[in-house]
Parts: structure tokens; C-alpha cells; sequence
């Protein structure tokens, strides 16, 4: 069963009606059959008059929907001859963080990213996408594979941030994040991040800090989650709308403040209503971003990739 | 690199500036809970001559113990666009930028960057603020980092980290955040330059500071019982709703977890310090060496 965001009601309440419609016993019936094609123009109008004018906290709910595509999806969209490669080799491997070795448009790359889970279940064993020390000291060790064999970095930001647990603070999480994007920098070979959710804080930014970050056009980016951005700031969790706006985290304000390089639109209703549309389109800008750094030599890309940093925040909104 | 700067005795300056109001007489300690004569409390770096216990001190209180004679050169952080998201949460970001800059402390931002020697030896020193705005971290403190790092790499210095920092600065949203890849970016260049990069950690050094520039020192040192950490106690309780064990986060439990090299209590920090760039700085000193480096 499809699930529906809060403002998304209307569009839930005719779809349910062609739901009904079609399970009606005579279905040739040319009426119903018009009535169908005409509440699906409604819902059409419906989804696209909402999901062009989504606001900051409406893009939250859209970016964390249970049925948005997950990193695993995109692999196994996107990703031929996928090995899954697992552990830190050092304390054990973390389900939070998903990665391998695979063909991406025929090239060997290294693929790696949170991965949110899409079933209770699933949930549970990936820790809800938020990784500990063992998680980022797997993505260092799989960016290291990559720089040694020249292979391009493909990673897939989705997480609400690194895991804040007893356990994460013994193993040191503060190091893990700090080195990994430490080795995001030192890798001489092309590193494109793709944001296709929820871009949580140091926990993301660990496998984001790229020479080219693109961004799902209802994913979101931010230092804290809105809600404990309001917590802290209106002392409030209530004031998480607030929070979403001011924070300047979607994709769009993200890209006027040249954080990201590129935002890629989504299917009509969001990437949640057809995942692989979402996915194949994220694809082919990956391939022509990855194409684009394929000339460059090690230490170019890691020069331009400093650069780029350093040149953020140089100007506001 | 053209640097405005301006020399300070501090020591004279900070006389000049305390005002001998009764409620300043006494400190209490927040560990012991003993009053304190303050006085006696800042002769001796802030650390209670009852318990021992570290308390929290400002850039401009820590730095003349660490340089020779109390000598050190103040370098003003590069101008950064203010308020840059115009963010505004139960107040304005930039009246509450204003605020914090006007209380008369002489501090504009959440870190100091200074220079001076130590045994002889020229240091470069970037000392956070946990008065100013939690120490939060910014693209002022950004861009002071790496301007730190800049002159280490230019004068061929070991470059000195001092956190106190909650975290990242939220009113800067995204732009905060990026500070972690700026930072982590600035002590890769010292490191590059074959010199050292010391981290020395005090209470409380969390979030975004502790995930970047602050854990990748070749060496860390804490000040003890320092409160050092990814996420803040209280997030922690908040999402696993269990107590933390005792001495969770702190120096001590660092340097047991692998996470620190040393603890050291204050009054040994310079001393440290200078022992410490002095074995890093090679047989014939940084001077010959980045010599025989291959100019850019
Ligand atoms: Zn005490």
C-alpha cells in the first residue's frame, strides 16, 4: 500500500477513488472507464501543482518518504557485476554502509553509500542508515581500494546522521567522520557524490566531501535536522518547520550557494512514485559528471577538489 | 599575505581590564564547589587550587602561558560575508553576531589565532572560544583555520590546534557544515609540508570540531576530564533513553579508547608542547629541512 505525506491528502483521496472504481465488477463500463481517465488527470494536476511549490519541511517529508529509492536500489539499477565488499578490518562490518565493487556504464567503479533499509526489518539491520565508526572506516578502506587501482568513487548520501550511541563514541565516531573526509580529499581519483535522500550532517558529508556533489531535486542537506536544529534553537521540536526553512537545506538553496553542482529533477510526484525513472535519471548525470573527470590526473583532482572547498562560503544567498 | 597585526602584552592588558566588582572576587568551583578566590584561581590558569579541576578559559587567558615570556603576535581572522543565510531563528543571527561581539570582551569570533615562540621556536596557535557563541564553528572560524595553516606552511611552523566547541554554528546552516572539509583541508596542507599539527583538546570539544581538524592531529592531547566527543551526552541519552557510565566522553576515557595520545594538566601544557614540536621538527630543526623541500 502506497504511503501518503500529511499534504499529499488530496492526491490520496482521489487515487483511492480509482482504486474503488476499478475493483468495481464491471469495469468494460465506458462511464467508470471515463470516470478512471478523468480522476487520474485530477490526480495528475493534483501531484504536479503540489510538488512544484513543495516547501522546505514539505521536501524533508519527501526526502525521508519510506518508499523513496535507497542506495541498494540505485546499485542494483545502476551497478552491473556488483560484489558487495564488506568490513573495516578492524572491528566488524556495518550494515549502515553499503558498498562494493561493480561496471557503472561498463567502467569498474567503486560504489558505496547509506543505506536507509525499506522494511521494518530492513530498518532494523541497517541501523536506519546511520552509520558507526566501523561504517566510515569501511568507506575509507573502499576509497583507498578505488585510489589504488584508479578506479571512480560513486557514493550515495542518505542518512538522518553518524549513529550518536555509546558504542559509536567508544570506537571514536568523531576520528571515523574526520578521517573519512580526510580521505575523501587524498583519493587522486574522481569522487561524485549523490545526495538521493536525506544528506545528514557530518554523517554525510564524511562520503560527500567529492569533486562533484549532485542532489536529487526533493533531497535535503543540512548541519542538524530541522527538528534538532528547532530544539536547540526555539527550544522547541515543534518549530521544525521553522528550522527546515531557515536552514536553507534543500536542494535548490543548496545549489545558489554553490555547495552542490547540480540538482536532478524528479519524476512528476517525487522519486517515490516511479523509483526507477528517479534512479536512471540520476544515472545518466553521474555518467556525465564521471565522464568529465575522467581526463584529469591525480593531482588535479585533488587540487580542484581542495579549491572548491576553499572557495565556498565566499558568498551568501 | 599582508597581516594586520597588533602586539599585545597581554598580561598588562588583562590588569588594565579587570574590574574589581565583589561578585569577581570569588569563583566557585563547578567540580568541587568551593569558592574560590579569584584571583588566586587566574595566578593559577584557571585550574581550582582546591581539586584540581580544569575550567573552561578564553584564548586571551590561555595564550601567555604558552609563549616565551607571554609573547605572542594576534593575527585578525579574514573577513567573512555575515550572516550569510540572513538567518533567524527566536532572534536575528546577526544581532545576536553583534551581541556576542559587543560584551566587551574583545572577542569577534570563536577563535584566536596567534603567533609567537615556544622554547625559541616559532609557533602558530588556533585557540577556540567557548564563550563565544559554545565555541560554535562558522565560516570565521573556517577561514581563520586555514589562514593558520597558511602561515604555519609559510613560516615553516608547527601549526597548534586549541578546541572548546560545541559544535558547528547552525545559523550558518550548510556553510557550517562545510567547515569540516575546509578545516580537515587546512591541516592537510601543514601536514603536506612535512610539519607537525598538535591537537590539543579541552572541555568540551564536540560535533562538527571534534569531526574534523580537532581528531586529525598527529598528536592529540586533552586537558583532563574534558568533556570530547562526536555527539553531546545529552543527543546520546535522548536517542538510546539509557544512562551514560560514569566518566563517559571524558579525557580519561579517550586515552583508554585509543582516541588521545596524552592527557596533560595544564600547568604542563607549554612545556609539553614545546618538547613535543621540538622532537617533530627533526634532528637540525624545520628550518633545514623544509630547505632541502622543493619550492612551489
Ligand atoms: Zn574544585
Amino acid at each position: 500500500m502506497a504511503t501518503y505525506l500529511d499534504f499529499e491528502k488530496p492526491i490520496a483521496e482521489l487515487e483511492s477513488k480509482i482504486s474503488e472504481l476499478r475493483h468495481v465488477p464491471n469495469s468494460g463500463d465506458v462511464d467508470i472507464a471515463e470516470e478512471v481517465l478523468r480522476l487520474q488527470a485530477k490526480v495528475d494536476k493534483q501531484l504536479r501543482a503540489t510538488y512544484a511549490k513543495l516547501t522546505p519541511w514539505q521536501r524533508v517529508q519527501v526526502a525521508r518518504h519510506p518508499d523513496r529509492p535507497h542506495a541498494q536500489a540505485y546499485i542494483d539499477r545502476l551497478i552491473e557485476d556488483y560484489t558487495p565488499l564488506a568490513g573495516d578490518r578492524a572491528f566488524g562490518d556495518d550494515l549502515a554502509v553499503v558498498g562494493g565493487l561493480g561496471r557503472f556504464q561498463g567502467r569498474p567503479v567503486v560504489v558505496l553509500g547509506q543505506e536507509k533499509g525499506s522494511d521494518t526489518e530492513a530498518r532494523v539491520k541497517h541501523n536506519f542508515g546511520m552509520a558507526r565508526p566501523e561504517g566510515y572506516r569501511k568507506a575509507q578502506r573502499l576509497m583507498r581500494l578505488a585510489d589504488r587501482f584508479r578506479l571512480p568513487v560513486l557514493t550515495l548520501v542518505d542518512t538522518p546522521g553518524a549513529y550518536p550511541g555509546i558504542d559509536a563514541e567508544a570506537r571514536g565516531q568523531a576520528e571515523a567522520v574526520a578521517r573519512s573526509i580526510e580521505t575523501c580529499l587524498e583519493i587522486g581519483v574522481p569522487l561524485v557524490s549523490l545526495v538521493i535522500g536525506e544528506g545528514g550532517s557530518g554523517g554525510a558529508l564524511a562520503i560527500a566531501s567529492a569533486d562533484r556533489i549532485l542532489m536529487l531535486e526533493n533531497a535535503v542537506y543540512s548541519v542538524i535536522t530541522p527538528e534538532g536544529c528547532a530544539s536547540i534553537l526555539w527550544r522547541s521540536n515543534t518549530h521544525a518547520q521553522e528550522a527546515a526553512e531557515a536552514m536553507r537545506m534543500t536542494a535548490q538553496d543548496l545549489k545558489r550557494l554553490d555547495v552542490i553542482d547540480e540538482v536532478i529533477a524528479e519524476p512528476m510526484g517525487g522519486a517515490h512514485r516511479s523509483p526507477d525513472e528517479a534512479i536512471d535519471a540520476a544515472g545518466s548525470a553521474v555518467g556525465r559528471v564521471l565522464a568529465e573527470l575522467a581526463a584529469l590526473d591525480a593531482d588535479t583532482l585533488r587540487r580542484r577538489r581542495r579549491e572548491k572547498f576553499l572557495a565556498m562560503g565566499k558568498k551568501g544567498l | 599575505m599582508n597581516w594586520l597585526t597588533n602586539f599585545v602584552r597581554p598580561k598588562l592588558r588583562a590588569l588594565v581590564a579587570r574590574k574589581e566588582a565583589p561578585e569577581n572576587l570569588w569563583t566557585k568551583c563547578p567540580k568541587c564547589e568551593q569558592m574560590l578566590f579569584t584571583k588566586d584561581l587566574e595566578a593559577n590558569q584557571s585550574v581550582c587550587t582546591h581539586c584540581g579541576h580544569h575550567m573552561r578559559v578564553r584564548p586571551l587567558q590561555r595564550l601567555p602561558h604558552l609563549f616565551d615570556e607571554g609573547k605572542y603576535e594576534l593575527h585578525p581572522l579574514p573577513k567573512v560575508p555575515v550572516d550569510p543565510l540572513k538567518f533567524r531563528d527566536m532572534e536575528r543571527y546577526d544581532a545576536r553576531l553583534k551581541k556576542a561581539q559587543a560584551k566587551g570582551d574583545g572577542a569577534t569570533e570563536a577563535l584566536v589565532v596567534a603567533s609567537g615562540t615556544m622554547g625559541g621556536r616559532l609557533a602558530i596557535v588556533a585557540a577556540m572560544d567557548f564563550g563565544f557563541i559554545g565555541g560554535s564553528m562558522g565560516t570565521a572560524v573556517g577561514e581563520g583555520l586555514v589562514m593558520a595553516a597558511e602561515m604555519a606552511v609559510a613560516r615553516k611552523a608547527p601549526l597548534i590546534a586549541i578546541s572548546a566547541s560545541g559544535g558547528a554554528r547552525m545559523q550558518e546552516g550548510i556553510l557550517s557544515l562545510m567547515q569540516l572539509t575546509r578545516t580537515t583541508i587546512a591541516v592537510g596542507m601543514v601536514k603536506e609540508a612535512g610539519l607537525p599539527y598538535i591537537s590539543v583538546l579541552t572541555d568540551p570539544t564536540t560535533g562538527g570540531v571534534s569531526a574534523s581538524f580537532a581528531m586529525l592531529g598527529d598528536i592529540h592531547i586533552a586537558e583532563p576530564d574534558a568533556i570530547i566527543g562526536f555527539a553531546g551526552p545529552r543527543v546520546i541519552e535522548s536517542t538510546i533513553r539509557q544512562e551514560l557510565p560514569e566518566g563517559f566522553q571524558r579525557s580519561e576515557y579517550l586515552l583508554e579508547h585509543g582516541m588521545v595520545d596524552l592527557v596533560v594538566h595544564r600547568h604542563k601544557l607549554r612545556e609539553t608542547l614545546m618538547r613535543l614540536t621540538a622532537l617533530l621538527s627533526g634532528p637540525a630543526g624545520a628550518e633545514s629541512r623544509a630547505l632541502a623541500a622543493p619550492s612551489r
